[in-house]
């Protein structure tokens, strides 16, 4: 550890540190790194501060020094009085974060022989251990999101808090853009409401505004702008990033990088420990099977990814703990930063598609911070090539972009607001104004609060049927309270944000068993969205193997092994990021300058030569949009590289309008590039006539009456008001004494949706769902940046053929599938005609008709 | 994924499948009723009226708009046919006190769409005892000629029988995409209804649950498109 000399206020800190501490550093030969004294003499000071790292600069440690410096100093509590309540909360998104950090910070705690107690609260604690921690609970306690919300909402929560000093939340930046993060920040809330001398730590990854998480970990206040104290430690050695330069034939479109894959396998076998992190989990899924075909040593390489068996998974990251493993494949599932061993490569299959999510991946390798990690970078296809060297270049500028925190969505405050009545009765005016002071909902109006406490009491209808069965009611003395016990058990039940698709079991039983099967072991979770499309007899990939889909019976998928089969693409989901608008920019201005063409591989240079040559090279401002004929259809191409979710939207819009245009569409393909449109209509003649203004058909105006129109049909919007609706309370995941899964929640969303839809469209949770699409599933923001950037800057190439650049989105086609109640008719009109014409061939009539 | 529900225009506007069942034509509806025009008799099956406050009881506050959206609907049907007899094949109400507690403005909906007209509930599991407060005669099963109406389809019945409670619904895929929707299911002898309340869901045809219950190799699911029925062999549903 290099000597490092801190700064004045931090050498008094260094000074006052107690006796235990002096030694252990003394006897490793370590000095306390500057920041950690800094941090230290902040909390001392009063502060709460943030602490901005990169891996393997002693952040856990620095977060946790504070805690440990006072709770020595105030020593054990001498026996015959009370035991002193829980001292320091230490907050990580991650389960096994939390167990392991229990495991490093044991470490020191048991060299110095401090007097602290440090214990794991989880939801797989066992009953026995969280009632003994409610009784006697440890000085440290480590703990998620949903336990500190759950902790909160019992009645005993002011009690349980009484002795809290310090609250410390890990990977911080990780925490803040989900509604998970929005519950902590109101859960914080309340905390300082019963400590109002708390003082909050943050430990981050670099992020591209840092003052946003130093808001959130202070309250906030109308007209003040309060911000937690900042220490950022820079440097730590420099990534040594290199794109994977093929022999093969770069792919003009796909995810699966099989051209690469020998050369992965080679840079496998020349390290210890390799981790290859992908994009989804299809792709980990067809990566890990591609590599063990190559694997002619049988290399120890494992697969790991969110939908695999628990079990599966602590088996995989404990054989990587002991060095066991050469090489795990892997999303991000393992993005955090959990110390997995010796890892000394990464290795990036598909782009990374953001700065700052390339930084934190690179940084699981080699966790000591004076040594450079080592990674490659693979692209998949030819634009990822591009998208690759500017995650490069962005590296080594240090330029980041992680997205930017959203305001608070309003189901979460629901669910907090019969949280806190469950713990104690409120007045309105009091919790709005402790609401407020959570950063997430600093600009929340009364109005919406008042809807949303509606809500929580009696569904908040304009038709008001349900008062005498209400949830929560106002008392004479003004405070809301919960109306019966039972309240409360059924909060506790569905606590959580964490909402996943349907899913179901998978279970592996032998071969021509079908939905007769018994037992068998489950291999993990599937969307049921997904598996409901299989028949008896397919095959596709899962949790490393080929499997066999046997059936369906209630919960359970029952599949069988088919080894030497060929696998139908998985197609089931998991997180598809799109590229960042940072990302994106830097992009557009690599194609636009052939003068950095030359730090590309060949294959790709000599791709934008031969468009600069057939086509147009848009410039970096400019957005270019083909035409050209092919097949019977007439065929229309954009390039706004503003990633796959905010180009389906674009297209969708799109679409109305050159229907309403006369132009025809019939069909539409999105990519994280660029969009296809076709249809009968010459969409090029058209604009060169002047027929379709090209200025009109991409103006401003599209978000306004063509979104609405189409946003309520849209199917992502359903999707998320299922999400809202379960996060709200509207309807349960469990009940008391049911154990419900999603396949047998009594009424479904998409019904629910239709008729609040059709009868009160203004309702709060619709209100929620509009919101969380526009921003999430939809990414109105980008293209509306998008539209207002390309006005006037629209180049048209009409051209009598397809272009080069338009060859991969072209690719796409066919590959995604569109569900929409057109094609539903159309198919079952033609499985109708089917059906009636071979019945009448074989019986000479219709049986039934 | 369901399509989206029918709203009251693209419910008048359905094109109705005729069907010959039981001697007599039957047209089934788009919107998921049955017309027996012979007996000039609209059919619909478990409309589950006032779900929405049972589950209030349970603190699920559901919009409670369901009874009126469900009885719009069937009172658009009933002005489309013009029947001389509405029957509700049983679990009209979601549950057996559901009748005793509706609003006034359900009550006067269910006397518009009666007036004139003969309206029979049948009785089912949701609903055993006969409603009250509402026009119409409560029996168990009905016969119409040589067609029995019921609640639940009885394995052993000899005759024609229509029937609802089993909420059918069917998969059918192709060209890479699954279609599920609500349907008529039939082999000709027996046709189950599919459900008509807003609130209610889809059981698949290919469920344990119909085992026995139809003649596979006669069977039909007619499928729920938006403005036509389509009638899909066995072959081609999923599981």
């Amino acid at each position: 550890m290099r000597p490092l000399s801190p700064p004045d206020s931090a050498k008094s800190t260094l000074f006052s540190l107690p006796a235990p501490f002096h030694g252990w550093f003394a006897k490793k030969g370590w000095r306390p790194r500057a920041h950690q004294l800094e941090l230290l003499a902040k909390a001392e000071a009063g502060r709460s501060a943030l602490l901005i790292a990169p891996t393997g600069a002693g952040k856990t440690l620095a977060g946790f020094l504070p805690s440990l410096v006072e709770l020595t100093r105030r020593g054990r509590s001498k026996p015959g009085t009370i035991e002193p309540g829980v001292h320091t909360l230490y907050i990580s998104p991650l389960k096994a974060l939390a167990v392991d950090i229990e495991r490093n910070l044991g470490v020191p705690v048991g060299q110095m022989g401090l007097p602290v107690t440090v214990e794991t609260r989880t939801g797989d604690t066992p009953v026995s251990k969280r009632q003994r921690q409610k009784r006697a609970p440890p000085d440290i306690l480590l703990t998620t999101p949903e336990q500190v919300a759950l902790l909160l909402s019992h009645r005993d929560a002011d009690r349980f808090f009484a002795d809290l000093r310090y609250v410390i939340f890990d990977e911080l930046h990780a925490l803040v853009t989900s509604k998970r993060g929005q519950l902590l920040a109101l859960g914080l809330a309340r905390l300082r409401t019963l400590r109002p001398g708390l003082q909050t730590i943050g430990l981050s990854a670099t992020v591209s505004e840092p003052d946003a998480l130093r808001r959130w970990l202070v309250p906030q206040a109308p007209g003040a702008d309060p911000l937690a104290a900042l220490i950022t430690v820079t440097g730590g050695a420099r990534p040594e990033i290199s794109i994977l330069k093929s022999e093969d034939r770069i792919p003009w479109s796909g995810h699966s990088a099989r051209h690469a894959l020998p050369d992965v396998y080679e840079a496998i076998k020349a390290h210890r420990t390799t981790l290859i992190f992908v994009n989804t989990r299809s792709q980990a899924e067809r990566i890990f099977q591609a590599l063990w075909t190559l694997n002619e040593e049988s290399l120890p390489i494992a697969l790991h990814h969110g939908s695999l068996d628990a079990g599966q998974r602590r088996k995989v990251e404990a054989a990587m703990a002991r060095n066991a493993l050469r090489a795990v494949v892997a999303t991000s599932t393992l993005d955090l930063g959990i110390d997995w061993g010796d890892v000394d490569l990464v290795v990036h299959v598909g782009s990374p598609k953001g700065a700052s999510r390339l930084a934190q991946r690179i940084g699981r390798a080699n966790h000591r911070m004076d040594e450079p990690s080592r990674a490659i970078l693979v692209p998949a296809n030819r634009f990822e090539v591009m998208e690759c060297q500017a995650a490069l270049d962005a590296n080594y500028l240090g330029a980041q972009d992680t997205p930017p925190i959203e305001p608070g969505a309003l189901d979460v405050l629901c669910q907090h607001i019969l949280g806190m009545a469950c713990s104690a009765p409120f007045h309105a005016d009091d919790l709005h104004a402790e609401v407020t002071s959570a950063a997430p909902y600093a600009d929340l109006d009364r109005e919406t609060f008042d809807r949303c406490v509606h809500f929580v009491a009696h569904g908040g209808y304009a038709l008001q049927t349900y008062e005498r069965y209400a949830r929560i009611r106002r008392a004479g003395d003004g405070t809301w309270r919960i109306a019966h016990p039972a309240v409360a058990q059924q909060y506790r039940l569905n606590a959580g944000t964490i909402v996943a698709a349907p899913e179901l079991d998978v279970r592996l039983v032998r071969p021509g068993a079908g939905t007769k099967a018994r037992g068998g072991r489950v291999l993990g979770r599937i969307e049921e969205i997904f598996l409901e499309q299989l028949v008896h007899g397919d095959t596709f990939l899962f949790a490393g193997k080929v499997l066999r889909f046997e059936g369906i019976r209630e919960n359970v998928c029952f599949v069988s092994s088919a080894p030497g089969l060929e696998a139908k693409v998985p197609a089931y989901m998991g997180g598809k990021f799109p590229t960042t608008t940072f990302l994106s920019a830097q992009v557009r201005a690599m194609l636009a300058d052939p003068a950095q063409w030359h730090r590309l591989p060949s294959q790709v240079s000599q791709w934008l030569g031969h468009q600069r040559d057939r086509s147009v090279v848009p410039n970096a401002s400019d957005m270019l949009v083909e035409t050209f004929p092919r097949g019977e259809r007439f065929y229309m191409v954009t390039y706004p590289f503003e990633g796959r979710l905010a180009h389906q939207t674009l297209c969708m819009l799109l679409t109305r309008r050159l229907e309403r245009a006369g132009a025809r569409p019939i069909g539409f393909v999105a990519s994280d590039y660029a969009v296809a449109i076709w249809g009968l209509g010459n969409m090029g003649a058209m604009i060169a006539r002047g027929e379709l203004p090209l200025a009109e058909l991409f103006s401003q105006d599209m978000l306004g009456d063509d979104l609405e129109a189409w946003l309520d049909e849209s199917f992502v919007f359903k999707r998320s008001f299922r999400y809202c609706a379960l996060i709200a309370g509207l309807i349960e995941k469990r009940h008391p004494g049911k154990e419900k899964s999603g396949r047998q929640v009594t009424v479904s969303t998409d019904l629910i949706y239709d008729v609040l839809r059709s009868h009160e469209p203004d309702h709060i949770l619709l209100q929620a769902t509009r919101n969380d699409a526009r921003a999430g599933y939809l990414d109105i923001g980008r293209v509306n940046a998008l539209l207002a950037r390309i006005r006037g800057r629209i180049v048209h190439k009409g051209l009598d053929r397809i272009s080069p650049l338009a060859v991969p989105v072209m690719l796409e086609i066919g590959k995604e599938p569109v569900i929409s109640s057109q094609t539903g008719d159309a198919l079952m009109a033609e499985k109708a005609m089917a059906t009636q014409a071979l019945v009448r061939e074989a019986m000479g009539e219709d049986m039934v008709d | 994924m369901w399509p989206a529900l029918k709203g009251l225009e693209a419910t008048r506007a359905g094109e109705a499948l005729a069907v010959d069942y039981g001697g007599g034509r039957v047209l089934l509806d788009p919107a998921g009723a049955a017309f027996f025009a012979g007996v000039s008799m609209l059919a619909v099956a478990d409309l589950h009226l006032e779900k929405g406050a049972f589950f209030a009881r349970r603190r699920m506050f559901l919009p409670p708009y369901d009874t009126p959206a469900t009885l719009a609907r069937l009172a658009a049907l009933v002005a489309k046919y013009d029947p001389k007899v509405v029957v509700s094949l049983g679990d009209g109400f979601h549950d057996d006190e559901a009748s005793g507690r509706l609003a006034p403005e359900t009550v006067a909906a269910v006397e518009a769409l009666a007036a004139g007209r003969t309206m029979v509930w049948v009785t089912g599991n949701h609903d055993p005892s006969p409603p009250a407060n509402v026009p119409g005669d409560s029996v168990d099963r009905l016969a119409m000629g040589p067609v029995t109406f019921r609640h639940i389809a009885e394995r052993d019945c000899l005759t024609h029988e229509v029937s609802g409670h089993y909420h059918p619904a069917a998969i059918l895929r192709g060209r890479g995409k699954a279609v599920r929707r609500s349907c008529f299911a039939s082999d000709g002898t027996r046709l189950i209804l599919p459900a008509f309340g807003v609130y209610t869901g889809g059981l698949n045809v290919r469920d344990r649950a119909f085992d026995g219950l139809f003649d596979l190799a006669a069977f039909r699911a007619y499928m729920q498109g938006t403005e036509r029925v389509y009638p899909i062999g066995w072959r081609d549903l999923i599981g």
